[in-house]
């Protein structure tokens, strides 16, 4: 049913692979609009506990596919990058921070442009060895978009933010993991058994709490020390009523590992 | 009678009126709106309840009014019919109304809500008056209530672009009162009516009528009623109740009296 997307789920895992690896999986409308309708499904599928974003082939995503807004369109009228983001990529950056779902970006390749803002949108960043990112987007006289400008300075710090934004350079897995954008660094040959590891094990954890970790972490950003601690005792509330919570202090009493279902 | 679209149900002395035409996302008819006035006149009559909370669905609290119903309107039809007669009846209920609102607040649904006294949201919500993208504009309400709550520039922006609010942006500009989580706003409004509801009921009464006027009346006739309304209340008991405890340090027990 996706034309430039696989995404397969099982074991409460779904993984959506960007698919189109002869172009090193750049962006088209079309391929955005497929992940945000398949993040949403996804999102209201309760039998997906954990979700991952990764690229077929060699690449995660080399960014806007440059061939897919080039030129003028019927009417002669150049494009306009400001509508593509509100069209295309802002929804989609929305919509990962909206699914309630821990998202791991798998980086198994080169992330450049706004391949590097959609892994920075995901929750966590699993990154290949051979992997490396590319704020790409000032080498050619633009500036980060797609939550560039937001989730880089937040993960990153404020200075090598900017550093990396003006001077386009490129960070290699090692340094990504370093300065904090990158989660774990994993060698290229036991990447993909990784990525899957910590996948399923986010899939097996308390998938209520998680989404309301997120929720609230994210909100974090924008609210000050009381109005946090305000939407924590919301928080807690709502997931102190959740089964997995009840199960989880049981097994805690009763001294075995719990089950949690993610309800 | 029992109403078809409404529930009932009530918690302690808070009256709890929930819209239920789901399937249309609880978009407000006439037979709808009557039963609501009708239910609300019943617990203004009823002594047991205090305070009122007004609520929908997670997904609508009201999606606006009932587009099909009116499409093939004339002019004179609807004027023959009175439709938003039933509308001014909600000013005449003297207890407090808390709307706790999700999903779509839309048109109708919107100046519903802003007929209350007190709005706790959702942050969910989607708060707006898109009439104008239908060709028409709000009419129960939402040229008049939008402006007095937010101010001439954004009530205009909002009605000359029929664009919709989040419920955060609601909070900031005075629109509503409260945001919590999907999974907390009908309990928060619920909190916030029984706090209400403890509180002595004549004073409750008489500040809701004034600062009502405070918002159509110029200045010297709200301060003449506001006056005139905390004289009354030295007739009562639960104004000798209340000082008589502060005096005496203890917790007041109001009567209502």
């Amino acid at each position: 049913m996706y034309k430039t997307i696989l995404y397969e789920v099982s074991g409460g895992v779904a993984r959506m692979t960007m698919n189109r690896p002869d172009k090193y999986n750049a962006f088209t409308g079309q391929m955005i609009a497929e992940m945000t309708a398949a993040l949403k499904k996804a999102g209201k599928d309760e039998e997906i506990r954990c979700i991952v974003l990764t690229g077929a082939g060699k690449a995660f995503n080399a960014g806007q596919d440059l061939g897919d807004v080039q030129g003028a369109d019927a009417q002669g009228a150049e494009p306009n990058h400001g509508d593509v983001l509100r069209e295309r990529y802002n929804p989609l950056i929305m919509q990962l921070r909206n699914t309630e779902k821990p998202i791991i970006a798998a980086v198994n390749g080169v992330a450049a442009g706004a391949g590097v803002s959609v892994a920075l949108a995901c929750d966590l960043r699993i990154v290949s060895e051979k992997a490396y990112f590319v704020n790409a987007f000032v080498n050619i006289g633009l500036v980060p978009d797609s939550g560039g400008c937001y989730f880089l300075p937040r993960l990153v710090g404020l200075g090598k933010a900017l550093e990396l934004a003006m001077t386009g350079d490129r960070v290699s897995a090692e340094e990504a993991y370093r300065i904090g954008l990158a989660n774990r660094v994993c060698a290229a040959e036991q990447f993909a058994d990784e990525a899957e590891r910590l996948a399923v094990k986010l899939a097996a954890l308390p998938t209520r709490a998680i989404g309301l970790i997120k929720r609230t972490m994210y909100k974090g950003l924008d609210m000050n020390l009381a109005q946090t601690l305000e939407h924590e005792a919301y928080a807690q509330e709502i997931a102190g009523n959740t089964e997995d919570h009840r199960e989880g202090m049981q097994a805690f009493l009763e001294k075995r590992p719990p089950e949690f279902k993610g309800v | 009678m029992t109403s078809r679209y409404i529930n009932l149900s009530s918690e302690g002395e808070v009256g709890i009126l929930t819209l239920n035409r789901p399937h249309v996302l609880n978009a407000l008819n006439r037979e709808l709106m009557l039963e609501l006035v009708t239910e609300l006149e019943r617990m203004e009559q009823d002594d047991a309840i205090k305070a009122i909370v007004l609520t929908g669905s997670e997904q609508a609290f009201a999606a606006g009014a009932d587009i099909k119903e009116m499409a093939d309107e004339s002019a004179i039809s609807m004027l023959l019919k009175r439709q938003f007669a039933v509308w001014d009846r909600i000013d005449g209920i003297t207890k407090p109304i808390i709307a706790a609102v999700s999903g779509y607040v839309l048109g109708g649904g919107c100046e519903l809500m802003m007929s209350c006294d007190l709005v706790v949201a959702s942050d969910t919500a989607r708060i707006g008056q898109p009439e104008i993208k239908l060709g028409v504009m709000p009419g129960a309400g939402g040229t008049q209530r939008l402006t007095k709550a937010i101010g001439l520039r954004k009530a205009m922006e909002l009605l000359l672009t029929g664009d919709t609010m989040t419920a955060e942006e609601a909070l900031r500009c005075g629109l509503i009162n409260k945001v919590a989580p999907v999974e907390m706003y009908f309990r928060e409004a619920l909190k916030l009516a029984q706090r209400i509801a403890d509180q002595p009921p004549l004073s409750v009464r008489l500040i809701k009528q004034a600062v009502r006027k405070a918002q159509d009346h110029p200045l010297a006739e709200g301060l003449d009623y506001e006056r005139h309304c905390f004289h009354l209340l030295f007739a009562s008991d639960d104004q000798k109740e209340g000082m008589n405890a502060f005096l005496e340090k203890r917790t007041p027990q109001f009567r209502g009296k």
